[in-house]
């Protein structure tokens, strides 16, 4: 029995050991990985400095001169008009299998939601190019040329691939993260808020906005600042709709290029070291990017609990 | 538990044999003539079982990076190395071209089914000089040319072997594309839009009406698209067919330096197709440390003779027979286990 009695001990430090060798073991290779990124970009930041990578915009592999914000800009502005679109809509979709589906649907509604995070992202990059893209060109870009074409964002000659389809794209791919922990948030308001804004006579929309909006805010933040991580280091489905093409443009009609799609784009064939270099230095801004705003979003998530 | 032994000895029988019975070849690099060479790799086995080729579709540039850090025993590439980058293998090395691949222009005008281009004309539309289609210097060729209004550029957005060829040619063509752009696998490109290999430019153009953009011919002819015949250094409107490709090859072969690496852009030959280029396999010449040399040197035998025949059903010009000869003396010199 005695026996016995140690080698559990002995099995439950052993599993201990492990799963604390693991745990740090992420956080290693968490560092390991930005370590490897600016180690790899080394050679490049010898011929320029980051502050001039940051703010030039003149990539050309041919004569060795890498400028980013092109492509940081790109990021930024596909995944913020991405948010733009799917925000409303992932929180009203929370709010509606929440607070009014009947449970049937909402279990069956929320199933689908959830589904669009699991379609592989290079099957919405085909959906972007055979569907998105010609109904872009033909129905609606034309006309938000006519009717809105004095505005900067909507000029120009209307190619169908663009910010606009990237944008469009990403935010459905999204759109389930967002709904989620929206839901997430929801949920965690007690009934009796709830049931204390019907009781002084708010309507249901009253009740949602003073009972539930209001005091998720926080939590709401959180859920917008996962989903732009989400946007910011998608890379297939946007590179095959973005229109691959490093430059600063008012219009939203006009292609782009990203941090991720340029990695993808051009690491198989650089052949020069300053290249891959670069490359890599644009992999570490947008690692430092990602890892910031998922910081940010957790931050908020850990204040609300 | 015995189960587990039993299984445990049958996989060792298993691995065992295979290793003892094929000689294991690794390859990476261009992706280009991957279609030609997963063929060659497969109907090669099927006569000589002992050598199993592993090639992985990589990218020129991956290819020769890999080639030179030795992790693999062959690569490929479309454009040859640069002298630097062979100073860097830090060894004796072979460029062997194993077919004749070309870059064609494909547009999408509705109603229009021949287009004539010249190394001038291509140049001004990927600068962006041209940007109309009834610009008169493309009425000045074609003046039946009925397409009207701006031109859609669209090029390749990853670096690519396409891009390479397609560059180098525009270089010596045109002087403002030298000094403004300039020739390699990824460039800066002044107009367009950028597809995603060469299936992605493809499908642009494919889409987008008054577009125009270059691809490799097997895609063109599988998507269905129009070609544009281009103008030859003799001043003959050439289409790219396996003859004019051919034309090109036979034109600069006596030009050929010993170690291969020549480009067949702007070929001077009668009837050659001026965007067109070898494709390499990059040998070292010293392979006589492990069993693998013999395979691989068996390998190219077979694709220098019955290799040949097959890259035609999938669009590759074969070599001209004079170079194969001269391939086949230097393939002797490359040192195997005796």
């Amino acid at each position: 029995m005695r026996q016995l009695k140690k080698d559990v001990r002995f099995a439950d430090r052993f599993f201990l050991a492990c799963v604390r060798f693991l745990a740090l073991a992420v956080i290693v290779l968490l560092l390991g990985m930005g370590f490897f990124l600016w180690d790899a970009s080394g050679t490049a930041l010898k011929s320029i400095s980051f502050f001039t990578f940051l703010t030039t915009s003149a990539w050309d592999p041919v004569r060795d001169v890498y400028g980013a914000l092109p492509v940081v800009y790109g990021t930024l502005i596909s995944s913020f008009l991405s948010l733009f679109i799917a925000f409303p809509l992932s929180v009203g979709v929370a709010l509606f299998l929440n607070e009014l589906a009947p449970p049937f649907l909402a279990k069956v509604l929320g199933f689908l939601v959830e589904m669009l995070a699991a379609i592989p992202s290079v099957v919405y990059g085909l959906w972007g190019v055979f569907v998105l893209v010609p109904w872009l060109r033909t129905e609606v870009q034309p006309l938000l040329i006519q009717k809105l074409g004095f505005l900067p964002m909507f000029q120009g000659p209307a190619y169908g691939v663009g910010m606009m389809a990237a944008g469009c794209v990403l935010s459905l791919m999204v759109l389930p993260t967002i709904s989620s922990v929206s839901r997430e948030v929801f949920r965690a308001i007690p009934e009796n808020q709830r049931e204390a804004a019907l009781a002084l006579g708010a309507t249901r929309w009253e009740m949602m906005k003073l009972a539930l909006l209001r005091s998720s805010r926080s939590g709401l933040f959180a859920a917008f600042m996962l989903g732009l991580g989400r946007a910011l280091g998608e890379t297939m489905a946007v590179t095959m709709v973005i229109g691959n093409r490093a430059q600063i443009v008012s219009s939203l009609l006009a292609p782009a290029q990203t941090m991720a799609s340029v990695i993808a784009n051009e690491y198989a064939e650089a052949t020069s070291d300053v290249h891959l270099s670069a490359l890599a230095l644009v992999g570490l801004l947008l690692f430092g990017i990602t890892f910031v705003t998922n910081a940010v979003a957790r931050l908020f998530i850990w204040r609300l609990k | 538990m015995k189960k587990v032994q039993r299984l445990l000895i049958l996989s060792s029988i298993c691995f065992s044999g295979l290793a003892s019975t094929a000689t294991l070849i690794h390859g990476a690099g261009a992706t280009f003539p991957y279609p030609l060479y997963s063929k060659w790799f497969t109907d090669f086995q099927k006569v000589n079982p002992d050598v199993q080729i592993n090639y992985q579709s990589i990218g020129s540039g991956g290819g020769i990076r890999q080639f030179t850090d030795r992790t693999i025993d062959f690569g490929a590439t479309d454009t040859p190395m640069t002298d630097e980058q062979i100073k860097k293998v830090g060894e004796p090395m072979l460029h062997v071209p194993t077919a004749i691949g070309s870059v064609v222009l494909s547009f999408n005008l509705p109603g229009v089914k021949t287009l004539k281009l010249t190394g001038e004309l291509i140049a001004g539309i990927f600068l962006g000089e041209i940007t109309q289609w009834e610009d008169p210097r493309l009425k000045a060729i074609n003046p039946d040319l009925s397409a009207k209004g701006s031109i859609l550029v669209i090029h390749r957005s990853d670096g690519s072997g396409t891009t390479g060829v397609f560059t180098d040619y525009l270089s010596k063509v045109s002087t403002p594309w030298k000094d403004k752009v300039g020739a390699g696998t990824a460039v800066n490109w002044p107009v367009g839009l950028g597809g995603k290999g060469n299936e992605g430019v493809a499908g642009l153009i494919k889409q987008t009406p008054q577009s125009i953009g270059y691809i490799e011919y097997v895609y063109a002819k599988t998507n269905g698209l129009s070609v544009a015949q281009v103008k030859n250094k003799r001043g003959e409107f050439v289409e790219p067919t396996l003859k004019s490709l051919t034309a090109a090859a036979l034109s600069e072969i006596s030009q050929m330096p010993k170690d291969y690496r020549l480009s067949l852009t702007q070929a001077s030959g009668k009837g050659s197709y001026p965007i067109s280029a070898f494709t390499y396999l990059l040998i070292r010449q010293d392979m006589s440390k492990s069993n693998k040399g013999q395979g691989l040197v068996a390998f190219l035998k077979w694709a220098l003779s019955e290799g040949q025949s097959r890259a035609q059903t999938l669009e590759y010009a074969p070599l001209p027979p004079a170079l194969i000869k001269r391939l086949e003396a230097t393939l002797q010199t490359i040192k195997v286990v005796p």
